[in-house]
């Protein structure tokens, strides 16, 4: 292998990959709504759509993660819930900070994570039957012993959303800093810390993961309890977004948040994926969702675009797959 | 010599159903004993004979295709979708504007679109899985958001009632005391039985459940019988949607959303080998009468539906870690 | 006289009721290349599992490894040891690069927190270097042939600082020209006074890279020899304890032909293939892997469709577009990895067999048969002596041999005229192998035409009629076994 050839390969490898093309869809969804709606690129509307949507994101990135190791959780918004109503209880009832807020809805829902690691690891069940069934424990529990009320009345520091202005337009807020943060850690976790690379290979190959040393139930131990951190970090900012609490109202979207996960490159089998990719995937339908809003299409038609735009790209994606597998054995044929 | 089972081979093999039943009489006791003279009462029973179908003949759809490794998460939305269609041809002109005979006509015009429809939704969802190779989650995710969509589309969020009187008797009516519904259930799950232990599409079913390529290379088209196994969830789901609009005099999009995940449950339970190639109809109905039994029992006892929601994710954990028990005994 | 690596005296272990090492001692030199030779159930599995420390042998036993005893070996102190076992499927990471796979085993060892990618690379090339290897680090080793990925396994094994490598079975799957570089990969390390245990039957390749051969049979240790001192006569003797002897195969002097091939083409598969079979007659096709030869009997059997040419089966012609096309012409086919492709492991015994057959158990109302499935079940299993506890047993609860004979009932079970056999006996032992001639010599008696896709010359010329080479898509050759000799044979599939 001639090193000369490495610039060519890694120019071979940034089209080959499927966040390329994501991010092609992107620019031309993009455009194609910018041209018929010029406000659809102000800051307004830009910086509405990541905000309004940071409850899902940040989720997001802790599916990514459970996918990777090969897992996968549908619990988290159900997570999510008991660890918003925790917070949103301590917090009215005891006061406190910011801070505090957020480590109580970071610790619920590491501890609910927490369960899931153990429940998967131990009963040797396919996590999504696993999480299915915690998924409806932990709602089930929690609206019973709550009554299913509403919480209101947050502190005054809890309301405040923004940590620095810029003028008249919104500054840099909590969900958004929040977010981004959650983004960055994540990926700081995934490529450069040997946890996060253990992850991979325990998704990659999970026998020889274990050959080589790694402790697959401490890689599982922490995805699933990263997952749920996040999570609980996810609802602190959604109460502090919604300022009020309801406990039906956070769940439903799992497959939604999975399949925008897949979208960026992530696979069910474990093993592939990327901070980018999420990005770009989650990205891809929260534009064409928002898009669509100010085309004045109406909400009922966004499920059928995102559908759509699912089924799409993972056909697209098992094809290709198909093909390449097919092709295997390519005989040079002598003529 | 040949042997085929011998006694204690049988007792084996059907020690999960047996155990279900021993917990299903468990469970039987134990809510007479608290509310006497309640749970066993005629009308309880009845009660409980006409909510259990529809999920019943919903977790049939989802069987079927857990027997072949797969899943499908777009009955509940197929479900709706064929109930919608249903309700809005017999709440529309035509229905109105017939009578007698003319509304048998429609009627069954009706049954047969959404029939169709779902039966289409399962072709597509076979196709997408066996010719393009799209893992079971992601194709029936992907065509669970459309339908969703498209039945959101057309109702606009609106709820379709109004159903003529003769259709409710598939959904409210009974037969020598027995709800309709039930016999429906009954000839669904007798129906599937024949198809997976006596037909060749059940035998081939159960086999690529368990590797798909060797079954492939000893001649079966698995193509074909994929998309055959998830076409007949798809009719299933129809048949479920019938049931529902029938007994709510109504459809509307999104609803039923909570059953997809107890039908997974109900498999599960019922002895459904999530990895594919193993389960029975017997377990599956077993189960689904467990969860029915839990669920009026803890209702009649004033327990709040959550709790009992909470209870079947507890259930099933339990029922796994009694089956890890087991296979360490052994 | 070099140092004695690793010395192992009086080694048994027994598992429950089974005594599956009885005795046994072990021994290998710094930098020595060392063969382990031994059928299924010889014990030396077991052997491995304890030298790399994953079991514990029986009290009285005894490991030395430089001179040192150690007691309670375990598997994480053999790696502290420097002995790395490299297992059949490689154990490697496809989703991750070269380098992090080969730098993995340290990575994990050191128990860094962070990872480093530059030092990792760099950490990689160099091994590479220490073998003459060069692979680029960046790339997934989901793109690496086995081979490559052969390679990226020692140089893992190397980066931990392994002084003991253990390579089980590791050229099953490689060409011969691909053998050769691990050969000398091997040979580098001997360089570098790595030792290498070097689990394997094929006796060409043991006697071009081993000093020493050890045989065990029956968990007891055989003997200790040089590789110089053995044939395959011997080899074999003193793995079985028995004699196979073998007579060619007369040459076919046909009459009836059976199957018959003409100018048989399919794009980037293979070209023009013309071939006839007779009634009764066992053909072989070899060649070097990639040589096209599954990819044209699959087409054969229905499920790789040629673009151009013609097939006949007994005269008829047929086009099967699937493989139960093929079927209904009398043609079956087993495939390679007959146990994972061939068997549906988990399922009973009878749903296997009746599986290619399910037409014929249907009932009048055409519903399966339960009485019809019972009796073409136990047909076969008198038939082929399939010793099962019952017809409802799961396939995996047989024994190895048995499960062959399934796979052999489900295909006899259609009538084949034509029984196509994918390298048949690929990872099974003599004694097995020899049940395997002995059932296609039986079927061919009977009028059955076997086609067998081997890689092994001696299979070729002992065990079948006819001999095709084919070469990058093209049959270059076509003989009667019995006027072959193996080195003639080799070397025309090595085009020399």
């Amino acid at each position: 292998m001639k090193r000369s050839t490495d610039s060519n390969s890694r120019l071979r490898k940034v089209f080959g990959k499927s966040e390329f093309y994501l991010l092609l869809v992107i620019i031309v969804v993009s455009l194609f709504f910018t041209i018929l709606k010029p406000s659809f690129l102000a800051f307004t509307n830009l910086y509405g759509m990541v905000e309004s949507n940071s409850f899902l994101a940040i989720m997001a990135a802790g599916v990514l993660v459970v996918l990777i190791s090969g897992g996968i959780d549908i619990s988290f918004t159900a997570t999510a819930t008991v660890a918003q109503y925790v917070m949103a209880t301590i917090v009215i009832h005891c006061g406190g900070n910011m801070f505090l807020a957020f480590a109580i809805g970071a610790l619920v829902g590491i501890a609910l994570g927490l369960v899931n690691a153990l429940l998967i690891y131990f009963l040797k069940t396919p996590p999504i039957i696993v999480t299915i069934a915690t998924m409806n424990l932990f709602y089930g529990l929690l609206i019973f012993i709550s009554g299913g009320t509403w919480i209101y009345g947050f502190p005054m520091w809890f309301m405040e959303r923004n940590l620095v202005r810029f003028g008249d337009n919104p500054g840099i807020t909590i969900p958004i800093l929040v977010l981004v943060l959650s983004f960055i850690l994540t990926w700081l976790i995934l490529k450069y810390t040997a946890l996060g690379r253990n992850i991979y290979a325990v998704g990659g190959n999970q026998e020889a993961a274990r050959r080589v040393g790694i402790s697959v139930l401490k890689t599982q131990l922490f995805v699933y309890c990263y997952m749920g951190f996040l999570a609980g970090i996810a609802s602190t900012v959604q109460a502090n977004m919604m300022l009020t609490v309801a406990p039906n109202a956070l769940m439903g979207r799992e497959l939604e948040v999975l399949a925008a996960v897949v979208l960026g490159g992530a696979s069910l089998a474990g093993g592939t994926g990327s901070i980018l990719g999420t990005v770009l995937g989650f990205g891809l339908i929260v534009i064409v969702q928002n898009g669509l809003t100010l085309l004045g299409i109406s909400s009922y038609w966004h499920k059928v675009f995102i559908g759509a735009i699912i089924v799409v790209s993972v056909g697209i994606t098992a094809y290709q797959r198909k093909v390449r597998e097919r092709k295997g054995a390519i005989i040079n044929v002598e003529d | 010599m040949l042997k085929t089972d011998t006694g204690r081979g049988r007792v084996s093999k059907h020690s999960e159903i047996l155990s279900l039943g021993a917990i299903l009489a468990i469970l039987v006791l134990l809510f007479s004993l608290a509310l006497p003279g309640k749970f066993l009462r005629p009308s309880n029973l009845q009660s409980m004979a006409f909510q259990l179908p529809e999920l019943g003949v919903l977790a049939f759809a989802m069987m079927i295709t857990m027997l072949t490794g797969g899943i499908n998460l777009s009955i509940i939305s197929s479900a709706n979708l064929s109930g919608i269609i249903m309700a809005m041809i017999l709440t529309g002109d035509l229905a109105s504007s017939a009578g007698g005979a003319g509304l048998g006509w429609t009627i069954f015009l009706a049954v047969l679109a959404g029939l169709s429809i779902s039966l289409i939704v399962g072709l597509v969802n076979g196709m997408i899985i066996a010719y393009i190779g799209v893992s079971p989650i992601l194709a029936t995710l992907g065509t669970m958001t459309l339908l969703e969509g498209i039945s959101l589309v057309i109702t606009r969020g609106y709820v379709i009632s109004g159903l003529p009187r003769n259709l409710l008797v598939i959904g409210n009516g009974t037969f020598l005391g027995i709800p309709v519904p039930m016999f429906i259930l009954i000839a669904v799950a007798v129906v599937v039985a024949i198809i997976l232990n006596k037909t060749r599409l059940g035998l081939s079913t159960y086999m690529i459940g368990s590797n798909i390529k060797a079954t492939n290379f000893s001649g079966i088209s698995t193509n074909k019988v994929t998309i055959l196994v998830y076409m007949i969830s798809g009719f299933l789901a129809g048949i479920a949607s019938l049931i529902m609009i029938a007994r709510f005099n109504s459809a509307k999009a999104g609803y039923g959303s909570s059953y997809l995940l107890v039908t997974v449950l109900v498999s599960v339970l019922g002895g459904i080998n999530p990895n594919g190639g193993f389960g029975k109809v017997s377990g599956v109905f077993l189960g689904l009468v467990l969860l029915q039994v839990i669920s009026s029992g803890l209702n009649l006892l004033g327990i709040s539906q959550f709790l009992t929601l909470a209870l079947w994710g507890a259930l099933l954990l339990g029922v796994e870690a009694l089956r890890l028990a087991k296979r360490r005994g052994r | 006289m070099a140092e004695k690596l690793l010395e192992m005296k009086n080694i048994s272990k027994r598992f429950g009721g089974v005594l599956a090492l009885d005795s046994v001692d072990f021994e290998i030199e710094k930098g020595e290349v060392h063969c382990l030779v031994g059928e299924n159930g010889s014990g030396k599995s077991t052997l491995i599992k304890i030298i790399s420390g994953i079991h514990t042998p029986d009290p009285g036993g005894e490991i030395y490894v430089d001179g040192r005893k150690i007691s309670h070996q375990k598997s994480s102190n053999s790696v502290r040891e420097g002995i790395q076992v490299i297992y059949q499927d490689l154990s490697l990471f496809p989703n991750l690069t070269v380098a992090e796979n080969i730098a993995i085993s340290s990575r994990v060892e050191a128990g860094s927190r962070l990872m480093k990618w530059k030092e990792t690379e760099e950490e990689a090339l160099k091994t590479m270097g220490k073998i003459g290897v060069s692979l680029d680090p960046r790339r997934e080793v989901s793109e690496l042939s086995i081979a490559e990925r052969q390679v990226v396994a020692i140089c893992r094994a190397i980066n931990a600082k392994a002084r003991l490598v253990i390579m089980d079975e590791p050229t099953a799957s490689l060409s011969k020209k691909e053998v050769k570089s691990l050969i000398r990969v091997i040979n580098e390390l001997q360089n570098r006074e790595i030792s290498t245990i070097f689990v394997s039957h094929k006796l060409d390749e043991i006697m071009e890279v081993a000093q020493r051969v050890t045989v065990l049979r029956d968990g007891k240790k055989v003997g200790a020899f040089d590789a110089t001192e053995l044939t395959r006569q011997r080899l074999s003797f003193l793995m079985t304890g028995k004699e196979f002897q073998y007579s060619k195969l007369t040459p076919y002097f046909g009459e009836e032909v059976v199957l018959e091939v003409r100018n048989l083409s399919r794009r980037n598969n293979y070209k023009e293939i013309d071939l006839k079979v007779h009634k009764g007659e066992i053909v072989s096709i070899t060649g070097l892997m990639g040589s096209g030869r599954t990819e044209f009997v699959l087409s054969l059997f229905g499920m790789n469709p040629p673009d151009v040419g013609e097939i006949f089966v007994e005269g008829k012609r047929i086009n099967p577009g699937s493989a139960m096309d093929a079927m209904r012409a009398g043609i079956a086919y087993v495939p390679e990895d007959r146990l994972q492709n061939g068997l549906v492991m988990e399922q009973p015994v009878s749903k296997n067999i009746v599986l290619t057959v399910l037409k014929r158990i249907l009932s009048r109302i055409r519903l399966l048969s339960k009485v019809k499935e019972r009796k073409e079940v136990r047909r076969w299993v008198d038939e082929l002596s399939i010793k099962i506890p019952s017809a409802d047993s799961p396939v995996n609860t047989l024994s190895g041999g048995n499960q062959q004979r399934v796979v052999i009932a489900k295909w006899l079970a259609i009538n084949p005229k034509v029984l196509i056999l994918d390298s048949p006996t690929v990872g099974i032992d003599v004694a097995a192998k020899d049940s395997i001639y002995k059932i296609i010599r039986e079927l061919a008696a009977e009028g059955i035409s076997i086609i067998m896709i081997t890689d092994e010359a001696e299979e070729a010329i002992y065990h079948s009629n006819t001999t095709y080479i084919m070469s990058a898509g093209r049959i270059i050759g076509k003989y009667n076994s019995s006027e072959l000799t193996e080195r003639e044979l080799y070397e025309k599939i090595n085009g020399q």
